[in-house]
């Protein structure tokens, strides 16, 4: 076809395209005023049926919070469960009064103004539509006193959730830890879908340590309701998975004889399973009771744990750092034989005091007049200060340091729970970097006696121990044992084996000396050898204490005890075939041969007593 | 047609009216547009959570699109006529382009980077389609003869299948109207209109095999959206409730639930008038659709007084495009159409579509601007 013989005829053109526009106007207005009736069928003759689904949308994804893993003692012994518990819980979106509701609520129940405050607050962090508590553990005669009032009040409820409880309140609430509601800080790093649901995380302790253990995976409900919201169907279900039970080498029973034993004191008492490292008693006096942080601990007595004097939220297990005192002297006597420094019938004099070359300084020995000739042996069973003070000397602090650093000294030991400090093993190096100032003489003199810059916590000093009776084989502490899923059960954290190479000649002979501390006539811990067919090796302690808070109060009697010495204790027994090593620490009192021994001895004589 | 006669008066002397005139802007077709573009924010302010950053991003493109629109209002329409072949050919290379490149990246692929900016070579074609057929078959007589169609309808479906493989099944609807709209402008007989739609349904097995997983999902969730009512038929079900509860007055501006509660998927973009006729209810659902009703009729008697064949039939197609649309958007948010990924015009949140559409407009005042010759 080509165009010289088409001739467009625009007339006729013209007609058929105004045709067209006309069609497809007409074809444009019946098909809107489909769209219409579409509408008018949806809006209208639809309205009620969609304004129902609309204002509770018939499907709803309900979370399934699993049930947080039980965590019992090495006897199986419960030290925290879940209970079940009425909560009283409040859907803001379905109330159309919410101030006004919390206002009738609180007059009903008498519900603190500081209760109001704590929902809001975590209100406000919520998803739209989420079910938050108000009261948790409400007692029978509340959960009665609700039920008749419920039909006033709508969007309010009952609602039956598990809570965390712990039977053994402040005796083992450092290492056990507690829950507590989620903050602002966690939600941005916690999981959100394995969360959703749940109001509560592991704060401390074991309880945060192997929170993702504990926690479990969170399973959700596709569920169908009315317009009351009240379910009526359950279209799908995905089971939560249960939190892992922990087992943990901790003795609940130990414990209790530990943390009685420190009785009015402040102190920490940490015992180490020796052939395992699984730590038996990890106490810190004085506890708190962990329940309230649960259910939301009130400002007041938030407040009041934190500021009183004797710190009761303070984990001087795993936190506390003191100067060991004299019980370094073991392992710095070990040192002496290692780097043949010294052979252990080598005798020194000691007249109450000792002086650096051209100096004229006297560093004095706790005795006065001094121990006269004194072997190693010897000055370990009478805590020689002069002996040791030569010995350092001998050893030079690079040795020192080095040789201590292998019991794990101025480490963390890896014990599972969050928050341990390292303390100070002192170095010519750290004291360059960190103070910058050349090491003096002096300051090795008094590294030998555990005083200076030294500085460990009550775990460290038990696992130096336990790693000292274990004939140099490193003892790593660990507090959880087993860890039980549905169906599989795990080990807890890794042990690593390293070994210091020691000659088993001289630990024997250190050895030797710890026993006579305690059995020997002259010993300074002799006072705990008493009913008992084995022997206990230990060294006792005193630290200096030389610094007070500074805002403390001036009050003389108080004062006084305050700066009263620290008394130590490390100890194992068997000293034949060790099984437990235990370290005390019994702040201002006194001395250790006197106050922390016996505590020890207590320990060492219910495990070993248990044994049989 | 005595209501045109009257808008063809309704040129105030005022200043703004001068120099939109001097603008080639087009004073109906302007207002209906604006005012449309303003109804968009007030929907997007609501239906995006009450965020101004998403007011301001769609403030940004409608802007680009206006200014878009007055430069093409400016063209006269013989440059279009004079283009079209090639614009058409660089759009076909550009989706080929698209697809190898997509074949490459292993996946769904639409854009093409051109270093400082991303650009969609299917939104292009929206409009270089019909500028083709309508060049093409205004050089012969109308009606089209047979050869004519065949070679248009060989132009309409390589870009159609090119998009609808990218894979998106909205454009290619959009491109193939657009094409089918000029055809119908031409004056294609009835007959032959009533054959293509009975050759189409007896096709339906074939399509559907070429389908993909996915679109199939969608024709099925379309028949019955109750089947599966978390998965597939969720959007269906949940825009219906969304209408459906916004009654005859509506829950008022900022009162709708259903986007608010997060059950109303993709509530700023495809299914953004669910959220309209929640808070607006039937009596804004009817505003909008005159107000859709007047930009449309608006479009066609422009292309009625169009003085050319090229321009009228450009002019029909771009009316008609827009109104499919207009009816295929609403009616899949309805539920009477299968859910394809077309937006509401003007209205949606997105920045390509109010492009292409406020070109197409620009096109539309070109030619009604540019007179050759007064009508006798």
């Amino acid at each position: 076809m080509s165009r010289t013989y088409t001739i467009k005829d625009n007339l006729v053109e013209n007609r058929l395209f105004l045709n067209r526009i006309a069609a497809a106007f007409i074809t444009i207005i019946v098909l809107t005023s489909g769209l219409v009736i579409r509408l008018v069928y949806l809006q209208i003759v639809g309205h009620e049926h969609y304004a129902t689904l609309a204002k509770d949308n018939s499907i709803k994804i309900e979370p399934l919070v699993p049930t947080r893993g039980i965590i019992y003692d090495r006897h199986g012994k419960i030290l925290a469960e879940n209970r079940p518990s009425y909560s009283l819980e409040l859907i803001p979106e379905q109330i159309s009064n919410l101030d006004d509701t919390l206002l009738r609520l609180q007059k009903i129940l008498d519900i603190p103004d500081e209760k109001i405050e704590q929902y809001q607050k975590q209100r406000i962090r919520q998803k739209r539509f989420t079910s938050t508590p108000l009261l948790i553990s409400m007692s029978d005669e509340e959960v009665a006193k609700f039920a008749v009032v419920r039909p006033y009040f709508p969007g309010v409820d009952i609602h039956a959730r598990l809570v965390r409880h712990y039977p053994y309140y402040e005796l083992a609430s450092h290492v056990v830890g507690y829950v507590g509601r989620i903050n602002e800080t966690e939600l941005k790093t916690l999981p959100i879908a394995e969360y959703r649901g749940s109001n509560h995380v592991g704060k401390i302790g074991i309880e945060g340590f192997y929170e993702t253990e504990l926690h479990g995976k969170a399973g959700y409900a596709e569920i169908e309701t009315n317009v009351q919201a009240r379910a009526i169907n359950i279209i799908n279900e995905v089971d939560p998975d249960p939190g892992a039970n922990l087992y943990l080498t901790l003795d609940i029973d130990l414990q209790k004889t530990a943390y009685d034993a420190l009785d009015t004191f402040n102190g920490a008492v940490v015992a180490i399973e020796i052939k395992t490292g699984g730590v038996l008693v990890f106490a810190s006096r004085p506890g708190f009771d962990p329940n309230p942080f649960v259910v939301g601990i009130t400002n007041n007595a938030y407040q009041a744990l934190q500021s009183s004097d004797n710190q009761p939220l303070y984990n001087r297990a795993l936190r506390g750092l003191y100067p060991p005192g004299s019980t370094i002297k073991p392992f710095i006597g070990l040192a002496g034989l290692e780097y043949n420094a010294i052979s252990y019938q080598h005798r020194l004099f000691c007249p109450g005091y000792y002086q650096l070359p051209n100096v004229s300084h006297r560093y004095r020995d706790w005795k006065k007049g001094g121990h006269g000739g004194v072997n190693l042996n010897e000055a370990i069973t009478q805590s020689c200060d002069v002996y040791f003070y030569t010995l350092a000397s001998m050893l030079g602090i690079d040795r020192m340091h080095a040789f201590l650093q292998q019991f794990g000294f101025g480490e963390k030991s890896g014990i599972d729970l969050v928050g341990e400090k390292s303390g100070l093993l002192p170095s010519r190096e750290w004291k360059r970097d960190q103070r910058n100032q050349s090491w003096y003489p002096g300051e090795t003199l008094i590294t030998g006696i555990g005083q200076g810059f030294l500085q460990v916590s009550p775990l460290q000093l038990a696992r130096a121990t336990a790693t000292l009776a274990n004939k140099g084989n490193v003892v790593t502490p660990f507090l959880v044992d087993k860890i039980v899923r549905m169906g599989s059960t795990s080990r807890g954290p890794e042990t690593h084996d390293k070994t210091i190479p020691l000659k088993l000649g001289n630990v024997n002979n250190i050895i030797q000396g710890m026993v006579n501390v305690v059995h020997s006539a002259r010993g300074t811990a002799k006072g705990i050898n008493n009913d008992i067919t084995y022997q206990i090796a230990g060294k006792t302690g005193t630290a200096q204490v030389f610094n007070i808070k500074q805002d403390a109060k001036y009050n003389e009697n108080e004062i006084d005890f305050k700066l009263r010495d620290h008394a130590l204790f490390i100890s194992f027994a068997p000293a034949d075939d060790p099984k437990i090593a235990v370290a005390v620490i019994v702040e201002n009192g006194g001395h250790g041969g006197s106050v922390a021994a016996p505590i020890a001895g207590k320990v060492i004589k219910q495990f070993l007593g248990d044994q049989k | 047609m005595k209501t045109e006669t009257r808008s063809e008066q309704f040129q105030p002397p005022s200043l703004i009216g001068n120099i939109l005139r001097k603008l080639h802007i087009d004073i109906p077709l302007f207002i209906g547009l604006v005012f449309t573009s303003l109804l968009s924010f007030i929907i997007l302010y609501s239906a995006g959570s009450q965020e101004l950053d998403i007011l301001l991003r769609q403030g940004a493109r409608v802007g680009l699109a206006f200014g878009l629109m007055t430069v093409l209002a400016h063209i006269d329409p013989y440059q279009f006529k004079r283009y079209s072949a090639l614009l058409f050919n660089i759009g076909i290379f550009l989706l080929i382009a698209v697809l190898i490149m997509g074949q490459i990246g292993k996946g769904a692929q639409r854009w093409l980077d051109i270093g400082f900016f991303r650009f969609q070579p299917s939104e292009m074609i929206k409009i270089t389609t019909p500028m083709m057929i309508a060049w093409y078959l205004a050089e012969h007589p109308l009606p089209p003869k047979s050869k004519q169609l065949f070679i248009a309808s060989l132009l309409i479906v390589i870009p159609t299948l090119l998009i609808a493989k990218q894979p998106d099944l909205g454009t290619a609807l959009l491109v193939a109207s657009s094409g089918a709209g000029v055809l119908f402008f031409a004056g294609l007989s009835w007959r032959f209109i009533l054959g293509i739609v009975a050759a189409i349904s007896s096709l339906t097995p074939v399509i559907w095999h070429f389908m993909r997983g996915y679109q199939r999902d969608r024709v099925l969730t379309f028949l019955n959206p109750e089947a599966d009512p978390l998965g597939r038929g969720y959007h269906i079900i949940q825009s219906k409730i969304a209408i459906g509860s916004g009654g005859i007055y509506g829950k008022g501006w900022l009162g709708s639930t259903q986007s608010e509660l997060d059950f109303l998927p993709e509530s700023s973009t495809d299914f953004i008038f669910a959220v309209f006729a929640e808070e607006f209810g039937l009596f804004g659902c009817v505003g909008l659709l005159i107000l859709y009703l007047l930009i449309i009729g608006r479009c066609l008697y422009i292309a009625s007084q169009a003085q050319d064949t090229y321009s009228r039939l450009l002019a029909g197609s771009l009316a008609f495009t827009f109104f499919v649309y207009v009816f295929v958007n609403i009616g899949m948010v309805i539920g009477i159409l299968p859910v394809v990924g077309v937006p509401l015009p003007l209205i949606s949140y997105g920045g390509t579509s109010i492009v292409t559409l406020l070109a197409g407009f620009g096109i539309l005042m070109s030619i009604h601007t540019h007179k050759k010759f007064l009508p006798n």
